[in-house]
């Protein structure tokens, strides 16, 4: 799927980026609030769904070579985070949708999640 | 063994607005000595959780940054609390970080854990009330 197509899915705004990333191909996705688990759990070239907005985001997904930045909740940015993202080349979408939806609207139209579970060596689980 | 590469980044304890400066000024250095993606990547977690464990919890620290033929090298010191129980600190999910901390998006008890299962190979020693030692090693070529 093309980044311009889930703009469309989640009726969403390109706050931070050009017209050239829309035609940036996605196929996978990590949601979450924590950013250690993103970078932990998450993969190259996957989206990063989440309700964080600080500048770390940006940070976290520009050493994660991830291929955007999704803000769910309707939140928007401060100005800071929006230039860093410019600067560092990460494109930026807000959507108006719940982490839940957003994630359900996503997978419904093939994106699948960028690990499907955590095996037996993180959180202790064995 | 043939150093190429040699840099020294200071981090500042408490100056989280600038959380994650020196991981992405490193992540640029080891692209632009055509590291292949997967090692920079790998070597550029393991610096941001080690540069945010400075921020969070030390007065002040230094990370240096060393490329050689076979491995990208990265050696973290600060100077700091010291790390009272490493094998406890290690495990995924503790965690002592404060609510400014949590609120960033970290302290999620993942960060030591993480920087072991970026390297290839990782020690890490601690003296209480003096600060705490990481040497890092990412193989450059397969595992």
């Amino acid at each position: 799927m093309k980044l311009g197509d889930v703009i469309e899915i989640l009726e969403a705004k390109l706050l931070a980026g050009n017209e050239r990333h829309r035609s940036l191909d996605v196929k996978t996705a990590f949601s979450a609030d924590l950013m250690s688990d993103v970078l932990a759990f998450a993969k190259a070239g996957s989206l990063i769904l989440t309700g964080l907005t600080t500048s770390q985001v940006v940070r976290t997904a520009s050493i994660l070579d991830a291929a955007a930045i999704i803000i769910v909740r309707g939140k928007i940015p401060a100005e800071e985070t929006l230039k860093l993202a410019e600067e560092l080349g990460i494109p930026l979408i807000s959507t108006r949708y719940i982490l839940f939806e957003t994630s359900g609207r996503l997978y419904a139209n093939g994106i699948v999640g960028c690990v499907e579970k955590i095996g037996g060596t993180a959180n202790g689980a064995s | 063994m043939n150093r190429s590469y040699e840099k020294t980044f200071s981090v500042e304890g408490g100056n989280f607005d600038n959380a994650g400066m020196a991981s992405i000024e490193i992540k640029k250095i080891l692209k632009d000595l055509q590291i292949s993606d997967d090692v920079v990547r790998k070597a550029a977690i393991a610096v941001y959780e080690s540069e945010l464990n400075i921020i969070s919890y030390a007065r002040n620290g230094h990370i240096t940054l060393y490329v050689t033929d076979d491995a990208v090298n990265v050696d973290v010191r600060d100077e700091g609390p010291g790390i009272e129980d490493i094998e406890l600190a290690m495990k995924p999910g503790y965690s002592t970080a404060t609510e400014q901390i949590r609120q960033m998006g970290f302290g999620a008890g993942m960060g030591l854990y993480n920087i072991k299962t970026c390297s290839d190979r990782f020690e890490i020693s601690s003296t209480v009330g003096e600060g705490t030692h990481l040497s890092i090693k990412i193989n450059r070529n397969g595992q």
